[in-house]
């Protein structure tokens, strides 16, 4: 295990020294110790390594990742991976506002809340939240998945695309276009594994589903404000 | 003439009066809302006139200047874009660009028209919304990668690629406006590109998902900064709105390079009440942003480019001495590849409209095969002869700037200075702060009393 102390190294040796980790890396684990709130940690990381954040972090933690694991045993800043490709971040607390946004691969999971925007225009990530949700997650998501094991605030996907969302609590209200829908078996199936993958031992029996209408799909003058 | 020579009787008659407010466009466009309760969508810039360029004048050399000798003096046109904080600034032979245009509002072809040709003439291209394509990054030399709201085909390979990139706050035609594609232009490739269902209307979003304020957007170029290692220069391109405080901000996120464009600046599609109704035209924009840089020592440290309206090479050449380092351009592009083009007029017809006056980009059938996804209409346009025709323009551009640049005297263009200039009305002297002609006057000049 390598371990970088962010007290006494700077944050552009720390992200230099992870981006010279190439798929063949032997070194493959990484100790990231004394972040304090520093924003854009481990961010744009683009090989198969695991990088341990040992306390809270600001700004885009993993930003941008692929193929990396990203664990922050802390809380993380607004947009924890956001526009992450593959991969996985974890954070063992609570993530600030739009975690995962424009995400278009990999897992999120965050063992805590997330507040507002969680999933905002996500493009195939999935977001697996032990806790709840804030205002306007899923906003103008694309695709993916969100599952949310306690409750969901105001306006939850609105102007959704494709994007699948399951949420166990209350949803506070829906926003534009989306709606509650059926739980067909194939989608009890993605959410088990959804489950699985993110740790949470809910059963996707608890889940209620929610996506588009697709009643914004088309320029109409009656969806225009 | 009297009353006995007309075809009538009576006493004399008003002649039908058209009324200046309500015009024959004002109700043939009530007419258009009463019938489809819809707003008019379309492409282009403001077709409205305003304070432009063409307000302006060079005095030249006289007894008190001294002009250098046309073709033969040498008359420097390279600009250095990204000097602040990058490891890797782009340097062009001149300082005319290409701005951001997606793909998806322009076909595949015509983009690497724009490669080809600004390649040829050494300067950058810019992507836009939807993504980084192929066609484009090969055949551009210098390619700058657009950061947006929508974040469509957003990825960190690309980013990586990029020679710069450019996060897209706002744009002349639609400041505080988010864009559109209808689904007309959404091909299978189009809407994988973007993530989205095929031939569905899409919205891009008018704000960025993940930061909202200026202390936000500092992170945010950290975060740029870190994935790509400090090398490409990070523009921040903001429409005309309020250019000093615009500026401002933009310095003190980080920007190495701020992108100005203004109202009369080209858009793929958006509401033609906002085109019309929203930003300050051009000329407006470039003094409070130069005072802004100049106000925080940052003046040629970081660097200006404008857009909105730019169309020869006077037009860069004022510009330049205005302040920019250099401008970029959209439409006048578009028009060099054969958009609008009298060429197709027969088919313009056809669609109710003329050469020239073609604006429905949006709806994907442009005869000359440029802004459209129809693989039919997109195959009569060549992307050899377009990026030539570019080149070509681009050319043109450059020696009509370095004309004037010589005539004043001015062995490189970033030595044009607005004391090379006049102004031809109140509204425009007023706008670039420089005298009205045959004065030492301008409104607002301090110590004026105005
Ligand atoms: C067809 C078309 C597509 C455009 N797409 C984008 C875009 O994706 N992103 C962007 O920032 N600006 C876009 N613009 C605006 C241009 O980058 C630029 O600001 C403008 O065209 C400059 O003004 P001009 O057209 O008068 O030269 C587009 C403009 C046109 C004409």
């Amino acid at each position: 295990m390598q371990t970088i102390d962010l007290g006494t190294t700077a944050l552009r040796e720390l992200n230099a020294s992870l981006h010279a980790q190439a798929a063949d890396t032997n070194q493959t684990a990484w100790e990231i110790v004394n972040p304090r709130g520093s924003h854009a940690v481990a961010v744009g990381l683009d090989a198969p390594i695991e990088v341990y954040v040992k306390g809270s972090t600001g700004y885009y933690t993993a930003g941008m990742n692929k193929q990396a694991t990203v664990h922050v045993h802390g809380s993380a800043g607004p947009g924890v991976a956001e526009n992450m490709i593959s991969g996985t971040v974890i954070v063992d607390g609570d993530a600030s506002q739009y975690a995962g946004a424009t995400g278009h691969g990999g897992t999120l999971v965050i063992k805590g809340n997330a507040s507002s925007r969680c999933g905002i225009s996500m493009k195939g990530i999935d977001i697996v939240v032990h806790g709840n949700v804030g205002h306007m997650s899923a906003f103008m998501a694309q695709s993916g998945n969100l599952v949310v094991c306690g409750d969901a605030g105001e306006a939850l996907g609105d102007s959704i695309y494709e994007a699948r969302l399951f949420v166990r609590g209350s949803v506070k209200s829906l926003g534009a276009d989306c709606i509650e829908k059926e739980m067909r078996p194939e989608h009890l199936e993605i959410l088990r594994d959804l489950l699985e993958r993110g740790g949470c031992d809910a059963r996707p029996e608890e889940f209620r589903r929610y996506g588009s209408a697709r009643q914004l799909y088309n320029f109409n003058i009656d969806n225009a404000y | 003439m009297t009353m006995k020579d007309t075809k009538h009787d009576g006493p004399p008659r008003t002649p039908p009066r058209q009324s200046a407010t309500f015009t024959q466009d004002v109700n043939a466009e009530i007419r258009r809302a009463a019938a489809t309760g819809i707003y008019d969508i379309r492409g282009g810039g403001a077709k409205r006139k305003v304070p432009h360029f063409d307000d302006l004048l060079f005095l030249g050399a006289s007894i008190s200047r001294y002009p250098l000798e046309g073709y033969r003096e040498r008359c420097g046109t390279d600009v250095t874009l990204g000097t602040r904080h990058a490891k890797n600034p782009i340097k062009l032979d001149i300082p005319v660009t290409i701005a951001g245009m997606s793909f998806g509002a322009l076909s595949g072809a015509a983009k690497e028209a724009l490669g080809r040709g600004a390649s040829a003439a050494g300067t950058s291209t810019t992507t836009g919304d939807g993504g980084m394509t192929q066609e484009e990054r090969g055949h551009s030399s210098k390619l700058v990668y657009q950061y947006l709201p929508s974040r469509y085909g957003m990825n960190p390979d690309d980013l990586r690629k990029a020679d710069a990139i450019e996060v897209v706050v706002g744009q002349g035609a639609k400041p505080g406006g988010g864009g559109m594609l209808l689904g007309q232009k959404i091909s299978d490739r189009v809407a994988q590109m973007r993530n989205l269902p095929q031939g569905i209307d899409q919205r891009s979003a008018c704000r960025h998902p993940d930061w909202t304020g200026p202390d936000d957007l500092e992170i945010k170029i950290l975060e740029l900064r870190e994935i790509t290692g400090w090398k490409v220069p990070i523009y921040i391109k903001v429409g005309g709105a309020r250019p000093y405080f615009d500026t401002t901000l933009a310095i003190k996120a980080g920007a190495d390079v701020v992108v100005l464009d203004g109202m009369q600046g080209g858009t793929a599609a958006t509401q033609d009440v906002f085109i019309e109704h929203v930003g300050q035209p051009i000329l407006a924009c470039i003094r409070e942003s130069v005072r802004a840089l100049q106000d925080m020592n940052m003046h040629r440290e970081v660097q200006l480019i404008v857009s909105g309206g730019i169309r020869s090479g006077a037009d860069v050449a004022k510009c330049m001495a205005l302040g920019a380092d250099a401008v970029a351009i959209g439409t006048a592009a578009l028009i060099a590849l054969g958009d609008n083009d009298p060429r197709w007029e027969e088919e313009y017809q056809k669609l109710g409209t003329t050469a020239g006056a073609y604006d429905d980009w949006h709806e994907g059938r442009d005869p000359a095969g440029i802004t459209t996804q129809d693989p039919e209409l997109a195959a009569r346009f060549d992307p050899i002869e377009g990026g030539r025709r570019l080149n070509n323009f681009l050319k043109v551009m450059t020696l009509e700037a370095q004309t004037i640049a010589r005539a004043c005297g001015k062995n490189h263009l970033h030595n044009l200075e607005p004391e090379d200039l006049c102004a031809i009305t109140m509204e425009a002297a007023a706008m670039a702060k420089v005298p009205l002609a045959g004065t030492d006057w301008w409104p607002g000049k301090p110590g004026t009393g105005f």
